[in-house]
């Protein structure tokens, strides 16, 4: 997994961040399970205390479900995997509309951009 | 009442005329990576050194789970000075007989298995060491006590990027629920990922304390950010 983290919000923020990624990259699919809290905060380089809060809040979101003794896996549940999606990428829309907005660009004309980025390739 | 692993109160340290710790006062729970931060100068090296011991206090008082500081304190606590204090001439296996003797929650076994990965053998003698693996090794040492407190005065001061990297992750990795683990350092942005909480220390006093993902989700700052701010406008730095 890709551990960036560098940036001045929450560490645990940021950790749950890049393990939403990771499941919606898949590379972790719906039902894997998922390292220890050892591993993962040894992998990157964050207090054991700090992973543990980020699952447990992915834990409470529902995307990642406590086996007991047999540890952590990723939801099977369509409906939350869905959800989680949506959220994620109707998140990465906002912070691209904001940064067209410093720029005086609104979404439509935004949009328009995008769009042509797509002929651009097609030609 | 909760026990505190490491309990300050009213901890007053003089060196002749110059003032190093002020009527410092502080209560460390167990569970917790705590940086101790501050300017060169600001108290940090002695206030870790009167909780290992090495120095007495003006006035005040220290206890480390409820023991005052002396020869029971000491079994409780791991201290890494900030800097080597090995012989020349001794051998890496010597240091591990004098730490199986000094300390019984030294645990050899793991100690060898960290020198190994770090491809050091046992019989090198510690002046053909670089200064960067004699750290690791006084850290590997320090981190192979099951100790309850540990006190690591500038783990990082003098190593490059990658063993930062080497050193952050053994103290992660032997990190124990039941254990504190307090780090010195001037190098914020190094180890403020490791750290659940912080102490600033300026002229032996406790400027600002918190936990550093609530400053984070508060002023939107990185911890390093934080420090600058708070110590720029400050006298003596």
């Amino acid at each position: 997994m890709d551990w960036k983290l560098t940036g001045s919000q929450p560490v645990y923020q940021q950790i749950m961040a890049a393990i939403r990624g990771a499941i919606l990259q898949g590379a972790l699919p719906p039902g894997k399970k998922i390292p220890s809290v050892r591993d993962l905060a040894a992998q990157a380089q964050v207090n054991p205390n700090t992973m543990q809060r980020a699952l447990t809040e992915l834990e409470r979101e529902g995307l990642l479900v406590s086996g007991g003794t047999s540890g952590r896996r990723v939801t099977q549940d369509e409906a939350v995997l869905a959800a989680m999606r949506e959220d994620t990428l109707h998140q990465l829309a906002l912070e691209c509309a904001e940064k067209f907005m410093v720029f005086g660009v609104s979404p439509g004309q935004a949009a328009q951009l995008l769009l042509a980025l797509e002929e651009e390739k097609e030609v | 009442m909760e026990q505190y692993t490491l309990q300050a109160t009213n901890l007053t340290k003089r060196y002749g005329s110059a003032l190093a710790l002020d009527q410092l006062s502080l209560s460390l729970p167990q569970g917790r990576i705590i940086g101790l931060l501050g300017p060169n100068g600001s108290g940090k090296t002695t206030f870790i050194k009167l909780v290992a011991g090495l120095l007495s206090p003006t006035s005040g008082e220290i206890r480390v789970c409820g023991q005052a500081v002396g020869t029971g304190s000491k079994a409780l606590v791991s201290y890494l000075p900030d800097r080597p204090y090995f012989s020349k001439q001794a051998k890496v296996t010597d240091q591990l007989d004098f730490f199986e003797d000094f300390y019984a929650d030294f645990d050899r076994l793991r100690a060898e298995q960290m020198l190994k990965a770090l491809g050091i053998s046992p019989q090198a003698r510690f002046r053909e060491l670089s200064k960067g693996s004699q750290e690791k090794i006084q850290l590997v040492l320090v981190m192979s006590r099951r100790a309850r407190l540990y006190l690591l005065d500038e783990p990082i001061g003098g190593v490059d990027p990658a063993a930062r990297d080497y050193i952050l992750n053994t103290i992660i990795t032997n990190f124990a629920p039941e254990a504190t683990i307090l780090i010195s350092t001037h190098l914020i942005a190094d180890v403020e990922r490791v750290l659940d909480d912080f102490l600033f220390l300026h002229q032996g006093r406790i400027l600002r304390s918190g936990c550093v993902d609530t400053v984070r989700e508060e002023t939107g700052k990185s911890l390093d950010e934080l420090f600058r701010e708070v110590f720029k406008c400050l006298p003596n730095c």
